[in-house]
């Protein structure tokens, strides 16, 4: 059979999951990312990052909007979904996406957005004309009090949300790892430390994305880069990298040293339809060259202009890989037969349901997102300041 | 207390959500046949089979699989020598058709069908979303199609790969140990076309059934023992080879 190694189970030939599931757990690694390095400024009080804050925010909001999709679009029946909701089957991991997500979306970004813009919101509902004047009367949601008090009662509920907040984010993208990390039948999935790799590579890439997006927009603004701000975030994103490629190298070598009974086939595998995604992009060019970059402008005294270039490089090959890592968890594990003896191939559609196009419609569709929630709430320190200029608080 | 209609208003959504959830996992009654009174599982004579193909064809046309598609199939395995660890195992098209001549000399070669093993601690079971798959109280493992979302979890669970998503109803599918026809006291329809009789029916709630004497006099096994899924196809004198 053509693209058929060795035996296959009859039903495995065909790939269950596809590039789109490869998409979800970016796309949740990005949303969990964004709102841990905005946890930083608010919990931790790291002053140096507050200009990606609210950033961070966004970024995270316009990500979470988009997760769902993939999974909605790949589904038999995406007419059913709502039944999770409904009629929860308790023993499955999947079912608590549903709730998982409405919480983390509602109880805590949506929430913490809110709480953070709201002063903006209610003087903007006041000094904006036409349709928009409509947008953020609708958005202070009948709450116009801006008092001090009232600020002071919005700062600590935030704070207080935020600290949900972390436990919250780790729960949305450890689950997304549990979901693969607890099929018992796929041992290229099934090890307790998927969720723990899922989250470290899920705050890898959230920094990685936000340092690109604020580096990027800045440049678009003709504003000068907080050189301290990007200085701090890139040294989290070298960290929170290290303890990533720590606990996959982990994974790695307790399978070659373990060698089980999966071990043979994994590693052919690994040598040759993973070798470029797995061994290539993902470990050599998305993990080893940035965690290089980023120890070069720890240990050596580069000028702005030069730090500049290697976040942005790294940044990029940072995306690239953990993207890489998601592609070979997903379609990698899915690459061997489960009965050890042979490996099939996927084929990806271009303009199908779950095609090339379709991922690239929801990869580009959170930026899109992003744009608007930028215009509509500028996450920018100093228009935040110029905004209430002037301004009389209303009571 | 009184029930106002504000409360009826409230009420009612939450038992039609309540009546659902009793309703999902429900297999479809048949008058005369009592569930709770069964226990249903499968006894594969390895020996005996000859590979034929004649199971995997009832079972399409019995249940109207699609082409390229098996809720049963038949293995080959060739094992040379003692390298048990690394066999030569085909199935051109499940089996279907039968087997070409084997074009290894020397070893041993044998056949193995394969089914769903209707696991107690079923896997794909345990990770539906919606409890569209679910162990009926007769103990056989099958998926209401009305309710089964696409989602897919359940067939990266299964370990033996005894799952797809059919074509035609975009939902999971697999061998329902043709339960419309045994609870009318029927067998499946691969049991019913095997001509060495190399799979046996059998119910492990019936005392008379000839399986009790079977386990206690033959070497039987499961596959994959060590997923501890609780699989109910015994298979007689099981090579370790065996995936």
């Amino acid at each position: 059979m053509p693209g058929v190694e060795g035996f296959m189970y009859p039903n495995e030939i065909e790939l269950q999951w596809s590039v789109l599931i490869v998409l979800y757990p970016f796309l949740t690694g990005l949303v969990a990312g964004a709102f841990i390095l905005a946890s930083l400024e608010r919990v931790f009080r790291v002053q140096a990052v507050k200009p990606t804050y609210r950033l961070a925010l966004l970024t995270a909001l316009s990500f979470l909007l988009v997760a769902p999709l993939p999974l909605q679009l790949h589904l038999g029946h995406p007419e059913r979904s709502y039944e999770m909701y409904l009629t929860p089957h308790t023993s499955s991991a999947m079912a608590m996406f549903g709730f998982v997500y409405l919480w983390y979306l509602m109880a805590v970004l949506v929430l913490e957005i809110w709480l953070d813009y709201r002063r903006d919101i209610v003087v903007m509902s006041q000094s904006a004309t036409g349709w928009k004047r409509w947008v953020y009367r609708a958005m202070t949601l009948g709450s116009s009090n801006i008092s001090e008090r009232a600020l002071a009662i919005d700062e600590r509920a935030g704070y207080l949300i935020t600290v949900i907040g972390i436990p919250s984010a780790f729960l949305l993208h450890g689950y997304v790892g549990f979901i693969f990390g607890s099929i018992k039948a796929n041992p290229w999935w099934s090890t307790p430390l998927m969720p723990v790799v899922f989250l470290f590579s899920a705050m890898v890439s959230g920094i990685a994305t936000v340092m690109l997006l604020y580096m990027l927009m800045t440049w678009v603004r003709g504003h000068t880069l907080d050189m301290a701000c990007v200085d701090t975030v890139a040294r989290y994103l070298f960290y929170t990298f290290i303890i990533d490629f720590s606990l996959e190298m982990l994974d790695l070598i307790h399978r070659i040293y373990e060698s089980d009974e999966s071990f043979r086939s994994l590693d052919f595998m690994v040598h040759t339809k993973l070798y470029l995604s797995h061994i290539v992009v993902q470990i050599v060019l998305g993990t080893v060259a940035p965690i290089a970059l980023l120890a070069l402008t720890q240990v050596l005294e580069l000028t702005e202009m030069d730090r500049k270039r290697i976040y942005v490089l790294a940044g990029c090959l940072t995306l690239i890989g953990i993207f890489a890592m998601r592609w070979n968890v997903v379609i990698g594990g899915q690459l061997f037969s489960k009965s050890f003896l042979g490996y099939t191939t996927y084929k990806m559609g271009m303009a199908t349901r779950e095609g090339l196009l379709m991922a690239m419609v929801l990869t580009v569709l959170p930026f899109v997102i992003l744009g608007v929630l930028v215009k509509l709430l500028p996450p920018w320190p100093e228009q935040d300041s110029s905004l209430l200029h002037g301004t009389t608080p209303a009571h | 207390m009184n029930i106002t209609r504000r409360h009826m208003l409230l009420l009612l959504p939450a038992a039609a959500i309540a009546w659902k959830h009793v309703l999902a996992g429900t297999p479809e009654s048949s008058p005369n046949y009592t569930m709770s009174r069964h226990w249903w599982s499968m006894l594969i004579d390895v020996p005996k089979c000859i590979g034929c193909g004649n199971c995997v064809r009832a079972c399409q046309s019995e249940n109207d699989v699609p082409d390229g598609y098996f809720r049963t199939w038949v293995e080959r395995y060739h094992v040379s020598g003692y390298d048990i660890e690394n066999p030569h195992v085909d199935s051109p098209d499940g089996g279907k058709q039968g087997f070409p001549p084997a074009l290894e000399e020397g070893g041993k070669n044998f056949f193995v069908p394969k089914l769903c093993n209707h696991c107690v601690d079923s896997p794909c079971t345990q990770v539906c979303p919606v409890g569209a798959t679910f162990v009926s109280p007769d103990g056989v493992v099958l998926i209401d199609k009305k309710y089964c979302l696409g989602c897919r979890y359940c067939v990266q669970a299964c370990p033996y790969g005894c799952r797809f998503i059919n074509p035609r109803t975009a939902t999971a599918e697999k061998c329902t140990l043709c339960y419309h026809r045994i609870t009318k006291g029927l067998t499946t329809a691969c049991c019913e076309n095997c001509p060495t009789g190399a799979r046996q029916l059998a119910d492990l709630k019936n005392p008379k059934d000839p399986i009790h004497e079977f386990l206690k006099t033959h070497s039987v096994h499961v596959l994959k023992p060590h997923m501890a899924t609780g699989a109910k196809v015994f298979y007689n004198e099981l090579d370790g080879s065996v995936r």
